[in-house]
């Protein structure tokens, strides 16, 4: 085999090695000069093209101002939601205190993000669910949804 | 793509397809280089290069069909980048047994490092499965410290240990060998972040200050430090000066991540150089490597620098492109198949491969640091952290020993050099690093039940959003 076909072989292995690194580059690419955030996703609703969104804000201009115990042993107690995020749990410094057996002592909080709000489990023993499902990580709640911790069910309202 | 808003209003896409295109240029590499083994040294094109494609394709399509199936959002580099480095190892492998077949002793090393590779593989996708959720690990906090010295310990068994090449580090079991600190380092990297978690503030607020640093509480770092100690002692007993370097950095900078206080790694620089003094008066094999890395050429005639003068002698032939596959002489150096694989790269691909190489290592600790930035839960955050610093530390002390930046101590370049247990352990670290980049990269669920003033769109992208 001639000198020129093995640099030849050998010039286009060199090629393919650094043509993958450089691949492999771009597509991390958004790594170091930012990703494009979506419109929708920054405006913080979901992704919806204009039209059918145009409604929603007109609709549910609904944020919540506090939440509330809607069932289980301390039915009607209530906290304003504010910029600091309201624990939940049996313990003392919690705002929403529950006497309820099945719920820890540091259970739950209910945070704000933008205008969203959230509720994340604190490590609890017998979990926090959202509708039927229990979470494990940072969960978007809305108006009105049940947020069950033991046996209470906390709900935002208006 | 229908993607509900997470709290941080960004969703990451799952870049699957981009990570299929990524492994179709990995498997050029790696069949690349077996065909350009074959045209340099035979001068033809290896006879069974297609059986050869064929099984790396298949383990490499089936690795990301199960990353498709179990790890959607997971990052889209690590795979390609791994798969890559693996076979390209495997070609540089064959290229050695051939010279040392053409040398009239032949081995067979390439083809069990590649049933190593399917091992490592199929560990991969079990860990995948298995492991659905990272933070199920923190669980097992104790015991996979206590698993990671018991393995540390079994090559002082005296039925199973061996002591090979001065070092014991080996377990034979029937005809099986391994090395089970590479095992016990990912072990380890689970027990150090598990600990760390819940005891980080304590740590980093709680205790006295001496000398611009904060230390900490006995009780606080007690157990990890005495844990962390006996491994690093076994080591140090086991004559395994890369994997004692390699655990001492894993060990500082987690702790340094997890308390995020600078003072651990000036404590961490001063108890290594008191360390290195220490050994360098104490033990003979740790002079002898230092006196070796200061003065290679008075060591050549005795034969004992024989090996790190060789390997420089071949990078510098390399040069910047190398000999090419074929025209190079990587079977001088002893060991060319496993620590010195580096050198038989830079001799016949030059330093223009050997860039490479580390471009493709340095994009593996990016990605895991990053899946550390974006990861949600303090835990995973440690993990990937320390499993991507574990590869970052082991390629700098095994690079830089071999092209002579530091004195050179034993340790197997992970994906490239020949040895079944390194390859294991780092295909399931990369198993790990996928499974936390998936959770971190995955949207938040989101659960709303307002459905009636939401448009039908918006509807089908709570329903997608429940399923996840």
């Amino acid at each position: 085999m001639s000198e020129l076909t093995l640099f030849l072989i050998k010039a286009g292995y060199l090629a393919i090695l650094w043509i993958f690194v450089l691949s492999a580059i771009s597509v991390i690419r958004s790594d170091m000069f930012g990703a494009r955030v979506p419109e929708a996703a920054r405006t913080g609703g979901g992704r919806a093209p204009k039209a059918p969104r145009q409604p929603k804000p007109g609709k549910r201009r609904s944020v919540p101002t506090h939440a509330l115990v809607t069932e289980g042993s301390n039915v009607g107690e209530r906290a304003e939601l504010g910029p600091t995020p309201i624990l939940i749990g049996r313990g003392s410094d919690a705002a929403i205190r529950l006497d309820d057996d099945y719920v820890s002592t540091r259970h739950a909080r209910i945070a704000a993000s933008g205008d969203q709000w959230f509720v994340e489990d604190l490590g609890s023993t017998n979990g926090t669910y959202v509708g039927t499902v229990r979470i494990s990580q940072p969960t978007t709640i809305g108006l009105g949804t049940q947020v069950r911790v033991g046996k209470t069910i906390i709900e935002l309202r208006k | 793509m229908a993607q509900p808003s997470t709290i941080m209003g960004f969703v990451h896409r799952r870049r699957r397809g981009a990570e299929l295109f990524l492994l179709i240029l990995a498997l050029a590499v790696g069949i690349g280089a077996y065909a350009a083994v074959g045209l340099g040294v035979d001068g033809e094109v290896p006879a069974d290069l297609f059986g050869y494609g064929a099984w790396l394709a298949a383990l490499l399509v089936a690795a990301h069909l199960v990353i498709r199936f179990a790890a959607p959002y997971a990052d889209p580099v690590l795979l390609p980048v791994v798969a890559a480095l693996n076979g390209l190892g495997l070609a540089v492998i064959h290229r050695i047994d051939l010279a040392k077949e053409a040398a009239g002793s032949p081995h067979a090393f390439a083809q069990q490092q590649l049933i190593w590779m399917t091992v490592g593989v199929a560990l991969f996708v079990i860990t995948l499965l298995a492991v659905r959720d990272h933070r199920v690990l923190q669980r097992f906090t104790y015991t996979s410290g206590l698993a990671a010295i018991v393995l540390l310990l079994l090559p002082l068994l005296p039925g199973i240990g061996r002591t090979i090449y001065g070092a014991r580090i080996w377990i034979h079991v029937g005809p099986f060998s391994f090395q089970p600190g590479e095992v016990a380092k990912v072990l380890l990297v689970i027990a150090i972040a598990g600990y760390l978690v819940p005891h980080r503030d304590a740590l980093a607020l709680a205790g006295r200050r001496v000398l611009f640093v904060d230390l900490p509480r006995g009780r606080d770092l007690g157990p990890i430090l005495v844990m962390w100690l006996i491994s690093l002692g076994i080591l140090v007993f086991q004559r395994d000066l890369g994997s004692s370097l390699l655990f001492f950095g894993l060990f500082l900078i987690m702790l340094y991540v997890a308390t995020e206080r600078p003072g651990w790694l000036v404590v961490g620089a001063l108890l290594f150089v008191g360390g290195a003094f220490l050994a360098y008066f104490l033990f003979g094999h740790v002079r002898e490597r230092f006196d070796i890395w200061l003065h290679p050429f008075d060591f050549y005639e005795s034969g004992e620098s024989f090996q790190p003068i060789e390997a420089r002698f071949g990078l510098g032939w390399g040069g910047l492109v190398g000999r090419g596959f074929g025209n190079g002489d990587p079977n001088r150096v002893p060991f060319a198949e496993s620590d010195f694989i580096i050198s038989s790269i830079g001799e016949e691909l030059g330093l223009t491969a050997v860039m490479a190489v580390l471009m493709m290592y340095g994009l593996i600790v990016e990605r895991a640091l990053r899946t550390a930035v974006i990861c949600r839960d303090a835990f995973g955050k440690l993990v990937a952290t320390g499993l991507g610093s574990a590869i970052a530390l082991q390629v700098f002390v095994v690079v830089g020993g071999v092209t002579g930046l530091i004195p050179l101590t034993g340790l197997t370049t992970p994906f490239l050099s020949y040895g079944g247990s390194s390859l294991i352990a780092n295909w399931v670290i990369i198993a790990l690093l996928l499974r936390i980049s998936d959770q971190a990269r995955r949207p938040a669920p989101t659960i709303s039940d307002d459905t009636t003033a939401i448009s039908d769109d918006a509807t089908q992208i709570v329903k997608i959003g429940e399923r996840r």
